[in-house]
């Protein structure tokens, strides 16, 4: 067995085990972290594959963005577990009823796998030396898929702008600090006041 | 004995030196770094600053060391015990491990990566962890505060941390931090370098960088006089060590990050004979050095900041000009340069 090989089942083994983990774990806190565990774990699968930039891009994104965003939120509420538990037994058909659901469809999906041809060539060779992944992601990105990447900024922005709309709310009474307005304050608006010792203002 | 077969046992083992070999050094700057902290303080406010325990107070770092690693770990009763360990220790691993792809000579990185800046970039947007984990599994008042308020800075100082790297990028062409160093290396020695083309991302940089880390003027996660130690107040001893060196350790990586990016590594300033003698690695650590008397000084005379100033700096004022500059540099290269 090489190196590789050894991460592969190293990173694989553990990637699965925290996965689990995420559902069974009780405390919700404990189950980001080990969705950070795999997140971290794909990400070096990435990187086995030698798709470098993938990786990095991954961690960067889903482990130092999107998760901290998620474990803010789940610290911050108090979720109520002996309520939660309580309905399970009452939803337990409907919920199988749809994990069963979910579970055919996937099977028919990668039962019916087939890999495209443009693709099965691609597989085999090798990334050429002088080209780094992130150049040749780059390549591709901006100029044969400019358009579909231009298209996913822009419902990405529509989805920050919705955001901002639904949570902003503005409050007239609020004493606000308007940093322009004090930067443009004259030295004539200024008053010096000599107070004299013991008296005050 | 397969390992030995094809060849990979050795490359280990290489690799298992150099990183022993670079951290025992690391950590060594860092006890020095650490008490040059504390006397560039001192002397700003006319003090003396440490001197007792060994001539100039050289050996202080030791002694603390000393004495964190004697005393006894408090965990608190009511903490989440696994999470509470875990947080120092991924606060000091992950600060450690960045140093893995740091170019201190030509050539001289254990990883010399392609994709160097994202994993130094990536490895510093992870260290939010240690504080979050570490302000939650407290569970107590001050350090959860501290925990919030360190989630939305870190965050929030990493977009603009991002532009700045991707304006740099543009001009080096490369992601790998030796390449990015190269491409500085010109006749014009200092004046190559991309703190002069770029001078307001290197404003930009310095700044953000001091948020990243905590640092005065941006040290809102350990107000001593809101939070009295921020996510750190349940921690002791080894535990608090590690976090305390972590936070030193990543403060010298963003030192290291602004000699590679803007002040050309291990490059020497003046490209002519006396210069050109003296090894690189001398250069990269006198460079760091420099950068760290700045941060050291702006610790001692910039008051901190209120919470939603430093929020404002960052999301309205670095963010649209790191944005417009990265608008600029492409156009300047697309239309001017090539």
């Amino acid at each position: 067995m090489n190196a590789a090989a050894a991460f592969f089942y190293l990173f694989s083994t553990v990637m699965i085990g925290s996965a689990f983990m995420v559902i069974a774990a009780r405390n919700p806190v404990h189950s980001v972290l080990f969705l950070i565990l795999a997140f971290v774990n794909a990400s070096g699968l990435f990187m086995l594959l030698g798709a470098e930039f993938l990786a990095m891009i991954l961690v960067i994104v889903y482990v130092g963005a999107v998760a901290v965003l998620f474990l803010f939120v789940v610290m911050m509420l108090d979720v109520d577990f002996a309520e939660l538990k309580q309905g399970f037994l009452q939803y337990l058909p409907v919920g199988a009823l749809i994990g069963a659901a979910v579970l055919i469809e996937l099977v028919l999906v990668v039962g019916a796998w087939t890999m495209a041809p443009a693709a099965i060539g691609g597989a085999g060779s090798p990334t050429p030396p002088d080209v780094s992944n992130t150049l040749a992601i780059g390549r591709v990105l901006y100029t044969k898929y400019v358009y579909f990447f231009q298209a996913a900024g822009l419902v990405l922005l529509t989805a920050m702008i919705g955001a901002i709309v639904l949570t902003l709310r503005h409050k007239p009474d609020v004493k606000r600090q308007v940093i322009a307005d004090q930067n443009a304050r004259d030295k004539s608006d200024v008053q010096l006041k000599k107070v004299p010792s013991r008296a005050g203002v | 004995m397969n390992g030995f077969e094809d060849g990979w046992v050795l490359p280990v083992l290489l690799m298992l030196a150099k990183s022993v070999a670079m951290i025992v050094i690391l950590l060594a700057l860092i006890a020095y770094y650490l008490w040059a902290d504390r006397k560039i303080w001192a002397a700003v406010q006319l003090r003396r600053g440490p001197n007792v325990v060994g001539p100039w107070g050289l050996l202080q770092s030791f002694a603390d060391l000393l004495k964190f690693v004697l005393k006894e770990p408090v965990i608190p009763a009511g903490a989440n015990k696994g999470v509470f360990l875990l947080a120092p220790l991924i606060t000091g691993t992950l600060a450690l491990g960045a140093w893995a792809v740091v170019p201190v000579m030509d050539g001289w990185a254990i990883a010399d990566i392609n994709v160097g800046v994202l994993y130094i970039f990536a490895i510093s947007s992870l260290s939010v962890y240690g504080v979050i984990m570490g302000g939650w599994a407290s569970n107590s008042k001050y350090p959860f505060l501290s925990a919030l308020r360190s989630a939305a800075q870190m965050v929030s100082y990493e977009v603009s941390i991002g532009f700045v790297i991707v304006t740099v990028l543009l001009c080096a062409g490369s992601l790998n931090l030796t390449d990015i160093v190269r491409a500085q290396d010109t006749k014009l020695g200092i004046f190559g370098w991309y703190w002069l083309p770029l001078f307001p991302m290197f404003i930009i940089f310095f700044i953000s960088a001091l948020a990243e880390t905590n640092r005065p003027p941006f040290d809102l996660v350990e107000a001593e006089s809101e939070l009295v130690a921020g996510f750190m107040v349940e921690y002791s001893s080894t535990p608090y060590l590690l976090f305390m060196l972590g936070e030193y350790v990543a403060i010298i990586t963003m030192c290291a990050l602004m000699t590679i990016l803007f002040a050309g590594g291990w490059l020497p300033p003046v490209p002519i004979a006396p210069f050109t003698w003296v090894p690189g690695i001398v250069w990269f650590i006198l460079k760091v050095t420099v950068f760290f008397f700045m941060i050291a000084l702006v610790k001692a005379f910039v008051p901190r900041y209120r919470y939603d100033q430093l929020m404002r700096l960052g999301w309205k004022v670095f963010l649209p000009i790191s944005l417009a500059m990265v608008v600029l540099v492409a156009a300047v290269l697309q239309f001017v340069v090539h």
